[in-house]
């Protein structure tokens, strides 16, 4: 983990209330996809969590919604402006994990993702293509105008299945209305749609969002209960086997 | 050269830098970081008998200037305290640490601390009769002379090391339990602990903290905890460990103008890992730009006749 400084490269809308920002520096420690950045915003106290998108060897990218005062003053941030960012942050997806169980059975993994937990997951794709694994994609949003990176994953997937929750895009309903329940699944995306995925898939990682303080492990603000004791979301997640959760 | 060193009941730091109690964990993970020796000594993460997980989140709330926590003291237990988690800090820190108790009851308190004393790498006890994150604990002890005064007296007894009571700021007259604690036999205060308060998220209309309300910490208490700082040194002879809202050198100063032997840096290490060691780096040259040659020379000089 590192402090440094890093320019917003880009900054735009991508789709309703919801910014891709680019942010260049040094991005070389990044390990594993699904590891997250904390960022500072000037004029708010605590720094914050975001996920990392995707990496290039020279910015970072990451994307985020407007829900409060911070993100909404991150969407008028300029390119030019540098924000002091602690990277990266966090265990990150398990690709190892995935690949044994490729061996034995390819068809069963998912990519699976809802809403801006779908950002992390394109990064993760990524990297796996680059592995020669294809995994199938379920992407989850509320509706229509809130879609974003569709093409994206189609650019690198060959199945990719989009649902809306009113079915103003794709087919109607949630993301476990096409899962078919044997899968090992990569996950990300709000709580109830995390425990959902959970319930009706074989194994597999989940991506998970908390309230932090500090981002690294030392103010306990984030912790959670699992079956292997409490760990802190920031430090030992924010991924979290499907085996070690507890709801 | 400017003199950094303290001395402060049977320890002689090299500074008077202390990251404070539940900001720093067990050290481990700022040792990743930074040579944590440079630190004049670490305050543990509150410590009880038995293990806790602490209260359900969301157990954090930003504030302006500031956060508050409801963690409710997450902890491993005394037992995984004194066998791993300063057995592993030891690795990586070779001075004395200020090992931080709390209970539910007086026997638990007296407990925890005999226990936790026992441990060589233990200088300091400080007993937190101050966190206002669970009932029936914590704070229920610190908020009046009488129970303050009885804690402070049952862990005397059976503490191996010297005892500092750590005092919360949500009472009328800090300086009249700093009293009854110097007069149950306590070594030294430690002060303050958070300021009870609270959000509201106007979308739930809820609480934003489950527990409802929190402690607040950061920037926005320091003059609070100077104050009162000031206030319990001016009343007490027995030396007064300095926190809240410290984030820089010339806030360090200003708390051992105020009265304090030595200082604990909480929020600031959340917010900036690096801060103990920024400051560590920037206090000599400025007491050499302040005329000042050693810490003991300015303690309390906001209000000692000249």
């Amino acid at each position: 983990m590192k402090q440094q400084d890093y320019e917003v490269i880009e900054n735009r809308l991508i789709a309703k209330n919801t910014y891709e920002m680019k942010l260049m520096g040094n991005t070389g420690e990044i390990k594993r996809p699904g590891q997250f950045i904390n960022l500072e915003v000037k004029g708010f106290f605590l720094k914050r969590p975001f996920s990392i998108c995707y990496r290039t060897r020279e910015y970072i990218c990451i994307v985020y919604k407007i829900a409060g005062g911070g993100t909404e003053a991150m969407s008028s941030m300029a390119v030019g402006e540098k924000l002091s960012v602690l990277c990266p942050l966090g265990n990150g997806y398990d690709m190892e994990d995935c690949c044994s169980l490729l061996l034995r059975k390819s068809s069963s993994l998912l990519i699976a993702g809802g809403g801006t937990g779908t950002a992390p997951l394109y990064g993760l794709a990524k990297e796996m293509l680059k592995k020669g694994i294809k995994p199938k994609v379920i992407l989850g949003f509320g509706s229509k105008d809130e879609v974003f990176y569709e093409e994206n994953f189609r650019d690198i997937a060959s199945d990719v299945t989009v649902v809306t929750e009113d079915g103003s895009l794709g087919e109607k309903g949630l993301v476990t209305d096409i899962m078919s329940g044997d899968e090992y699944v990569f996950a990300c995306g709000p709580t109830s749609m995390l425990k959902a995925v959970w319930e009706k898939s074989a194994g597999g990682q989940f991506g998970f969002e908390s309230r932090m303080g500090c981002g690294f492990g030392a103010c306990m603000g984030c912790s959670c209960k699992t079956t292997g004791g409490s760990k802190r979301i920031c430090r030992e997640g924010p991924i979290l086997k499907r085996e070690e959760i507890l709801w | 050269m400017v003199n950094t060193e303290v001395y402060i009941s049977g320890l002689m730091l090299e500074n008077p830098i202390i990251p404070a109690s539940g900001t720093f964990g067990y050290g481990r993970e700022f040792a990743e970081l930074y040579d944590i020796n440079i630190l004049g000594s670490i305050a543990l993460k509150g410590t009880t008998m038995k293990r806790r997980y602490g209260n359900e989140g969301p157990r954090i709330a930003e504030c302006e200037r500031g956060m508050l926590n409801s963690i409710g003291l997450q902890n491993p237990g005394v037992d995984a305290v004194t066998d791993e988690e300063i057995p592993a800090l030891s690795e990586v820190f070779t001075k004395k640490v200020i090992a931080n108790v709390c209970g539910f009851s007086i026997e638990e308190y007296a407990l925890c601390a005999e226990k936790i004393s026992r441990s060589d790498k233990v200088g300091i006890i400080e007993v937190n009769i101050s966190c206002p994150n669970v009932s029936g604990g914590g704070m229920a002890f610190g908020t009046s002379p009488e129970a303050a005064g009885e804690v402070t007296k049952a862990v005397k007894a059976v503490s191996k090391k010297p005892v500092y009571m750590k005092l919360s700021p949500n009472v009328t007259d800090i300086a009249a339990i700093a009293k009854a604690c110097e007069k149950a036999g306590a070594d030294g205060l430690s002060l303050i602990n958070t300021l009870a308060g609270m959000r509201v998220d106007i979308k739930k209309r809820k609480p934003v903290l489950t527990n409802k309300s929190g402690g607040l910490s950061g920037p926005a208490i320091f003059p609070i905890a100077l104050k009162m700082v000031h206030d319990t040194a001016k009343a007490v002879n027995i030396p007064v460990m300095g926190i809240g809202g410290i984030s820089r050198a010339s806030e360090v100063l200003e708390m051992i103008m105020a009265g304090a032997h030595a200082v604990q840096i909480g929020t600031a290490n959340l917010i900036d890992p690096w801060v103990c060691r920024k400051i560590i780096e920037e206090l000599p040259a400025l007491m050499e730009r302040s005329g000042i040659d050693d810490l003991d020379g300015i303690r309390g000089a906001a209000w000692k006749k000249q």
